[in-house]
């Protein structure tokens, strides 16, 4: 095999390879979303019930991504969760911006939703959400469904009784 | 004293865990000469030469070459023993992914920083002292048997050693190549003042070139000394593997059970 | 009945001492390379010689394996993924299932049947040809000059391959999902952007290629350089570099895989 010819095969394999690479991280994943650590700031929010929440989740404010969520942890004395989320330095909320755990769709993934009020002052870096609002379980609405059904039935049913 | 001997081996020992192969080995070879060592199939002339090219390490006893203990050198030692030391293997053992010309220029790029047309002459040289200038650009695999052995050889000689061992030079080779190879080993010791020792048995193609011959049989020296002594010997041993004779003090039959007892017919004639 | 029982129990006996010593054997191989590598890395054509054999060589077989399992993927994903209404999560699944565990894994199998068990046929056969000892008797170590650009040029080539391999199977997913059935070409990328993280699935994907590639080629070289010197040694070593990296590949994957994937 001629040298020079074995180099050049050898040089576009590498060159293949590393494109190869580049093209799974810029056009199959997101690399060109993922935020540097040194452009973002972490805030805190204390969740009732974070649900189906998973860390890694995005954090939009009006369908737009705008962070991650970086850790869920149980807090021991409220006994609430506390999500840790990452946010994007380009994009800053004001003080009193709501977050809620939303879900995509019916079975699709659950995020962080900002709702953002109308504080002059912004979130800062170690800022804790004051509004949350829980994840919406679906057993516990479905529940509550049949209680208030129970609850109308049973209404209903022992009015006749009395009536005659 | 060591001053002729270029290879001094003492009451050599060696063996493989259990299985002894050389008891009480002592020989010297001069400088200038071809020496070759012979023996019927297994019986230890390889590891000879594995023991002098210090690819192995002897039980007990000692290999002095130019008057270094071989079997005592390290690592750096026996890096520097075997760049004055040339070995050519049984078929050659030419690197098969090189041309020829890369095949012998191989211990000159790898121990010397030569300039490449320095190489390139040297190899050219060596080459043609084995006829062989003309197939520098062949592969190894485009070669006959007996060209693969020269270029072997000058492969062997590339870097000048003062001694080459050669492994089993003749096996497989047609009359003519026979006869080229050996009468090249004799001319290139002449030569290139080296000293050969073959190792071999082919008799008649040997007892043509060689100085001194070594027998071994049963891991011992059998015989020993010239060509001519040799031939005139009246050791039955030697006769029958000079004269290659069927019979004699090495049997035909391996060492065995009786045969009545081996095919079961010990009860049948009771 | 004793006797029978006594043999099973020095059967088991031997094969314990055989294999820890083999194990221990293929360890201090294992840590020559890597000490005697100073030379592949002071004379890299002798690598890049050697990339060409592990790496180029295999190329054809990579690429067209990683477009047919791309596209069974894209076939079978979207039956499944049709029947509950996602079919736009197509492209999430093909690149996820490539990038995490089909390329590496796949791209290493195909690597130990192509490269791995030409490299132990080669450093086997110049052991059986002697070509090794010549070397050695020429003052020249055979496990820098030869074993070493052998396993830096596997070591190297690996994670290329799979990243190949991935890139080559979403296209042949896109190739079924988007063009042949019709998902929405939008929707195909957008969810799989979405969904594909950088660090989490790409960069684990490759470090996970890098562990096969080493495993491949220290198992490839060791067969080699451990093959009896002759034509059944060195074919039976090459079935055992094939058998001995798949099982390694897959255990590894699972190892690493439970380190990588879960527990967050």
């Amino acid at each position: 095999m001629n040298r020079i010819l074995m180099d050049l095969w050898v040089g576009i394999f590498v060159v293949a390879g590393i494109g190869a690479i580049l093209v799974l991280a810029l056009r199959v994943g997101n690399a060109s979303a993922t935020f540097d650590v040194a452009d973002t700031y972490t805030v805190y929010g204390d969740f009732e019930n974070i649900g189906g929440l998973k860390v890694r989740a995005p954090v939009k404010s009006a369908g737009v991504v705008v962070g991650r969520v970086a850790n869920i942890q149980l807090n021991r004395q409220t006994y609430k969760a506390r999500a840790s989320l990452v946010i994007d330095k380009r994009y800053q909320f004001p003080a009193d911006t709501s977050a809620a755990i939303l879900t995509a769709g019916l079975l699709g993934e659950q995020y962080v939703g900002f709702d953002a009020g109308g504080d002059t002052e912004s979130l800062k870096d170690g800022s804790v959400l004051q509004i949350t609002q829980s994840a919406i379980v679906l057993e516990r609405l479905i529940s509550q469904f049949l209680f208030n059904k129970a609850a109308e039935g049973s209404a209903d049913s022992k009015q006749p009784p009395e009536t005659p | 004293m060591a001053g002729d001997h270029l290879v001094d081996i003492r009451n050599l020992e060696f063996d493989y865990g259990t299985r002894k192969i050389l008891t009480g080995i002592d020989m010297t070879m001069d400088r200038g000469q071809v020496v070759a060592i012979m023996g019927g199939s297994g019986c230890g002339k390889t590891t000879l030469l594995k023991l002098i090219s210090g690819m192995l390490r002897p039980t007990a006893g000692e290999v002095l070459v130019n008057g270094e203990a071989v079997h005592r050198m390290d690592t750096a030692g026996l890096a520097r023993h075997r760049r004055k030391l040339g070995v050519l293997f049984q078929f050659g053992a030419l690197f098969t992914d090189l041309s020829v010309f890369d095949n012998v220029a191989f211990p000159l790029r790898e121990h010397t920083d030569l300039p490449e047309e320095l190489v390139r002459d040297l190899v050219l040289l060596k080459l043609h002292s084995v006829g062989l200038r003309g197939a520098h650009a062949l592969m190894p695999h485009q070669l006959s048997g007996g060209m693969a052995r020269r270029v072997a050889l000058a492969r062997s000689i590339a870097l000048d050693p003062a001694l080459v061992l050669f492994d089993e030079p003749f096996t497989g080779l047609d009359p003519i190549s026979l006869t080229v190879t050996g009468n090249l080993i004799r001319r290139l010791t002449d030569t290139l003042g080296l000293t050969s020792v073959v190792v071999t048995h082919d008799v008649a193609e040997s007892l043509k070139i060689v100085d001194k011959v070594f027998f071994i049989a049963d891991g011992r020296i059998a015989a020993s000394g010239t060509p001519d002594e040799v031939r005139s010997t009246t050791d039955p041993f030697v006769h029958q593997f000079i004269y290659g004779e069927e019979d004699g003090p090495m049997r035909f039959h391996f060492p065995g059970g009786s045969m009545p007892a081996d095919f079961g017919l010990e009860g049948v004639r009771a | 009945m004793l006797k029978s029982l006594l043999g099973g129990f020095s059967t088991i006996g031997r094969h314990v001492i055989d294999g820890t010593w083999r194990l221990g054997y293929a360890t201090r191989f294992f840590a020559l390379l890597l000490l005697r590598s100073g030379l592949s890395f002071a004379r890299f054509g002798l690598v890049v010689r050697k990339v060409y054999f592990s790496g180029v060589l295999s190329l054809i077989i990579i690429l067209v394996s990683g477009l047919f399992v791309g596209m069974v993927l894209g076939l079978q994903g979207y039956e499944t993924l049709v029947r509950y209404g996602s079919a736009e999560a197509l492209g999430t699944l093909v690149a996820l299932s490539l990038v995490r565990e089909l390329g590496p894994v796949v791209a290493a199998l195909l690597f130990a049947s192509r490269a791995g068990s030409a490299i132990t046929a080669e450093i086997g056969l110049m052991k059986a040809t002697e070509q090794l000892s010549a070397m050695e008797v020429m003052a020249v170590d055979p496990i820098a000059r030869v074993v070493g650009p052998h396993f830096w040029g596997a070591v190297i080539s690996m994670p290329l391959l799979a990243a190949l391999f991935s890139a080559v199977g979403v296209f042949g997913g896109w190739l079924i999902g988007v063009v042949l059935i019709g998902v929405d070409d939008g929707a195909f990328w957008s969810q799989m952007q979405a969904a594909v993280d950088f660090r989490h699935d790409i960069l684990n994907g490759v470090i996970k290629s890098a562990v096969f590639g080493v495993a491949v080629a220290a198992i490839a070289t060791f067969e080699g350089f451990d093959a009896p010197p002759t034509a059944e040694g060195v074919s039976g070593a090459t079935t055992r570099t094939v058998v001995t990296s798949a099982l390694a590949i897959l255990a590894l994957d699972f190892v690493l895989t439970a380190f990588m994937f879960t527990g967050q």
